[in-house]
């Protein structure tokens, strides 16, 4: 347990260190966001009615942005390889890198999104709706990806692989995420949707750690 | 355990090279036999749909491709997940040997289902949990090749692929499940093991002939596959050296 904290301090030290990273995470997300609306057109209720999917859309790219940064430093440095040495389970220091990256990268996603969500007016209670889905489901993501980040391990083409890998995964996150505020606004209520994220959420926190660390252990033969 | 004696002895490259040259042609055979008395019944036996007209006769290659492409993605992820547990080369080998063909029946599916629905429908495509599933079955297949294809050593590519795979399968269901969870456009399964199949006899059997053609020809492509996969891995060795020198 005490080497979990410590990686997690670890890697969100790591992540404070290098703030231009973080920024430029949050930057894409507020850019692509801010994208849709020069390309579709200013009326506000075409916007509103896109908001929830593009949102949930410019989140998933972020984070999706950020993953390569989860075990690629650790791996070139070689502290991976001594991190699969060490006798604590690789699983949970998976789980700890995780933890770490969903703290570092997607929770000022989720910080920010309701800006963006006044951006596209949208009204308060499908600002609260977005939020709820995007702090259930950004984890998702986190875990996933992490699988992604693991078997794409220095691989050349790496980026643009582990976005071919992942997109197909992450589709029933975006699914029922942006779903989620739908629902919600045509008065069927989101916690069907929210339910499912989180049953999703709850199987992927035990299976994606252990996927991932055999992942990793391909990588590091 | 002489009977799992037996099994493992097929379990080399060596052994299996010639016991697949020796199963293609009958597999190759059933298809093409398959294929003949199940478009002779599709087309010139099945009567005519009565609102659909002739549109229908898709349904003989659109209902077997699409079978296949999530049948096919099924046996992918366990010859992985037994090459991940029992570190068989030959199972990563098949797995690898599956996946062009699965990835091509996933497109055949959506082809044929987009000409059915443009008369049908009015529209080439429609956002469907089923379409949709079935896209994201390709495109499951293509990461999984993808991935293979990007890492030179073979090893850590088969096991990085076959981890893939058994992440994907998940998938798998939720292709099936998405009739009843997402209730749209696409019409309900017609046929199903609890009930009687609601379309006439003729057709059903096209449909379950073309069924097995595809199957038959998905066995003989992957083993024809998987013969030049091994050969082209084990060109080191011995058996392969006595084989080509046998056929110069």
């Amino acid at each position: 347990m005490r080497a979990f904290a410590a990686i997690i301090r670890r890697d969100l030290l790591l992540a404070l260190r290098r703030k231009s990273d973080l920024a430029m995470t949050l930057f894409f997300f507020v850019m692509v966001a801010s994208l849709f609306p020069l390309a579709i057109g200013p009326e506000p209720a075409q916007l509103r009615t896109i908001a929830p999917g593009v949102l949930w859309v410019a989140a998933l790219l972020a984070s999706m942005l950020s993953l390569p940064r989860l075990f690629e430093a650790d791996y070139l440095d070689g502290t991976l390889e001594q991190l699969a040495l060490s006798p604590q389970p690789l699983a949970l220091i998976a789980l700890a890198k995780i933890v770490a990256h969903w703290l570092s990268s997607c929770v000022p996603l989720v910080a920010l999104a309701p800006l963006l969500a006044l951006q596209y007016g949208l009204e308060a209670r499908a600002v609260w709706v977005l939020c709820i889905s995007l702090a259930l489901g950004t984890p998702l993501l986190s875990l996933l990806g992490a699988i992604g980040a693991a078997l794409t391990l220095g691989v050349r083409g790496g980026g643009v692989l582990v976005a071919l890998l992942l997109m197909p995964l992450y589709v029933p996150v975006l699914i029922f995420g942006a779903g989620a505020v739908d629902a919600d606004s045509a008065g069927l209520g989101a916690s069907a949707n929210l339910s499912l994220i989180g049953a999703m959420f709850a199987a992927s926190l035990f299976l994606a750690p252990l996927g991932t660390a055999s992942a990793l252990r391909i990588g590091l033969e | 355990m002489l009977s799992l004696i037996n099994w493992f002895r097929y379990a080399s490259p060596q052994t299996f090279y010639p016991l697949a040259g020796r199963m293609i042609p009958w597999f190759a055979g059933a298809a093409a036999g398959f294929a003949a008395a199940g478009l002779y019944i599709g087309f010139f036996v099945a009567p005519t749909d009565a609102q659909q007209g002739q549109v229908y006769r898709v349904i003989f290659i659109h209902v077997a491709a699409s079978w296949l492409s999530m049948f096919i993605y099924l046996v992918m992820a366990g010859w992985a997940a037994i090459g991940l547990s029992l570190n068989t080369r030959l199972s990563f080998m098949m797995a690898r040997a599956l996946a062009p063909t699965g990835a091509m029946f996933a497109f055949l599916s959506l082809w044929t289902g987009a000409l059915w629905g443009k008369p049908t429908w009015g529209a080439w495509w429609v956002w469907d949990a089923r379409l949709t599933s079935e896209l994201i079955l390709l495109f499951l297949f293509l990461g999984v090749m993808a991935l293979q294809a990007a890492i030179d050593d073979p090893r850590r590519g088969d096991r990085a692929g076959a981890l893939l795979a058994i992440v994907g399968a998940i998938n798998v269901p939720i292709i099936y499940f998405s009739v009843i969870w997402w209730n749209t456009l696409h019409q309900g399964a017609s046929v199903s093991i609890a009930r009687a199949p609601s379309m006439a006899k003729t057709m059903l059997a096209g449909m379950l002939l073309m069924s097995l053609a595809c199957w038959m020809y998905s066995i003989a492509m992957s083993l024809a596959r998987a013969r030049c996969i091994m050969l082209e891995r084990e060109k080191h060795t011995a058996w392969v050296a006595d084989l080509a020198g046998s056929e110069r």
